[in-house]
């Protein structure tokens, strides 16, 4: 018998994936991909989506672009909704800790590529960053027409009337254009594009941005993308210009102004705050002192708030690294202390 | 007789097939991002001549069996040039340019008519050739573009490449969302080259 008495009994071989866990094909044919995209910035290129470890409407799409780019001296952010330590940012980066063991970073202006689920960063982004978008439905016509064969032909001939009028709709039955997300653009006076679910607040970041920005939809198999320096338009009307939303208030942890906020019901009286969407500028503002209406376990004191260091977010402990108001008391606080703020509307959010 | 090309050893492909290839990638994708910026590309390839260090290196990172490319009449002279491209990416060498996903073109003063090259179609603007030229400097330099990935204008200077080029790129631009897009590579000193993106997206300014 020629047994393998070399073998080690013991050792399993330990589970090696390729770089980034895509093989080599599959990355040159997304590689491929990307250059045509950015050549025709807007249109969405067929690509041959592999099925990832993940399931769809998880980021399959942005995942697959993440890896085809990535390099080992890549420094890689992930956030989901703005926010680094939710469950869809923390797995995707894991995910690329584990097969391609490359540096990760919650700090956007350490990251060289980004990849996002909803938002773009409050910090501007630099030239020589990529940002990677998450796009569950890239076809903006999809709702209006749910043919792939129509709306590639409507496109061909950069025929958007069917845009228009729907955005018409809106004002006739609202009064005003009514899609906060995914609010369609043109680009360089060509494609019209859907900019993924971002806030139509973070429209007016791609427009002129030093940053490439790709965009991945997985289960529709298409990519796009928009070179740096680059014309992006939120469509609009001559009598019902393209508007951002509004916030009344400041971010409740760090006093933040013109950022885009999220409300966090604190209990069953009405009581809630808005804070920054997006956790790092809002750890970074708190860090460098600046305290909102809620930073309130430490107001008596004089003086900034104890700095803490956001890169160690997201690593075990308190998962934000913020002294948040939320932990373990947002129930027990009185409203009244919430419901000051907003007297004036039922929402923070002022159109 | 001749020598059979493939009697010669085999010019060996990327050291680190993986890093080496994301590399030459993420070169191009910056210089088709920023297109007339020469983006520095290092390469320690040894292709067959006349096909260059650069050229070859964008190769390996681009092509494989799904892409059909079409080399110029002086690669085509070289038998070792296909062999090295067959072997290594698995790409089919076709002799009709209008079939080619790639071209590779070593002389970038003849560089061919473009509309020989798939343009893309309407619906599909993306099934349009990527051609790879060969030149031997790039740099800043008088040919001025605007366009997608420039902050208002940029300067380039690319030689040898046929004096009507802004001729040409302002033609293939004129059919945009049609076109072929232009990667040019240059060789530098101690195997530091560079590579330089002309997408169809890039509008030459023209002097009036």
């Amino acid at each position: 018998m020629n047994a393998p008495a070399t073998a080690p009994a013991s050792s399993m071989p330990a589970i090696t994936y390729n770089f980034a866990y895509l093989d080599e094909q599959t990355k040159r044919m997304i590689r491929r991909a990307i250059l045509k995209a950015i050549a025709i910035p807007g249109y969405q290129v067929p690509f041959a989506s592999r099925e990832m470890p993940m399931p769809y409407g998880w980021g399959t799409g942005g995942v697959q672009v993440t890896a085809a780019i990535l390099g080992a001296d890549d420094v890689l952010k992930v956030i989901d909704q703005g926010s680094d330590d939710t469950t869809n940012a923390v797995a995707i980066r894991t995910f690329f800790e584990t097969t391609a063991g490359v540096a990760t970073t919650t700090r956007t202006q350490d990251a060289t590529i980004i990849q996002t689920r909803h938002r773009i960063p409050e910090a501007e982004l630099k030239a020589g960053q990529t940002i990677v978008f998450q796009v569950p439905i890239p076809e903006p016509l999809r709702f209006l027409e749910p043919r792939e064969t129509e709306t590639r032909r409507l496109h061909g001939l950069a025929d958007y009337g069917l845009m228009q009028v729907k955005l018409y709709e809106d004002i006739a039955r609202h009064g005003h254009i009514a899609t906060t997300y995914a609010y369609p653009v043109k680009v360089e006076d060509r494609y019209v594009m859907d900019p993924s679910p971002i806030p139509k607040f973070d429209n007016p970041k791609m427009n002129d941005s030093p940053a490439l920005q790709l965009f991945g939809a997985g289960r529709e198999k298409r990519i796009y993308a928009i070179p740096p320096y680059t014309q992006v338009v939120s469509l609009d009307f001559e009598d019902h210009p393209f508007k951002v939303q509004a916030f009344k208030e400041p971010c409740a942890l760090c006093g933040a102004t013109g950022v885009y906020l999220d409300e966090v019901i604190l209990d069953d009286k009405g009581g809630r705050m808005f804070v920054c969407s997006d956790t790092d500028h809002c750890a970074t503002r708190q860090a460098e002192g600046h305290t909102g209406t809620m930073s309130a376990p430490y107001a008596a004191q004089p003086g900034p708030l104890t700095p803490s260091p956001s890169p160690a977010r997201g690593e075990g402990g308190n998962p934000t690294g913020i002294p948040s108001p939320l932990v373990g008391e947002g129930g027990s606080r009185p409203s009244r202390e919430t419901g000051e703020g907003f007297a004036t509307g039922e929402s923070g959010e002022a159109r | 007789m001749a020598v059979p090309a493939f009697a010669a050893p085999l010019a060996a492909g990327f050291a680190d097939p993986v890093h080496d290839a994301q590399r030459s990638f993420a070169a191009v994708m910056r210089a088709m991002a920023e297109p007339g910026l020469a983006v520095p590309l290092a390469s320690d390839l040894d292709p067959p001549a006349p096909l260059s260090r650069e050229a070859a290196a964008c190769a390996l990172a681009l092509l494989d069996y799904e892409t059909p490319v079409f080399l110029d009449a002086a690669l085509s002279a070289a038998p070792a040039v296909a062999a090295f491209l067959r072997f290594h990416t698995g790409a089919p060498v076709v002799d009709d340019p209008a079939a080619a996903r790639f071209a590779l073109i070593a002389d970038g003063a003849a560089l061919p008519d473009f509309g020989a090259f798939a343009q893309g179609e309407p619906d599909y603007p993306d099934r349009s050739a990527t051609l790879i030229v060969q030149v031997q400097e790039l740099g800043a330099g008088a040919l001025v573009l605007a366009g997608p990935g420039i902050k208002g204008h940029r300067g380039f200077s690319a030689a040898p490449l046929p004096a009507d080029l802004p001729a040409r790129l302002a033609a293939n631009r004129a059919l945009y969302p049609l076109g072929i897009d232009l990667i040019l590579t240059a060789q530098g000193p101690d195997g530091l080259g560079a590579v330089m993106g002309l997408p169809r997206s890039v509008k030459p300014v023209m002097e009036d």
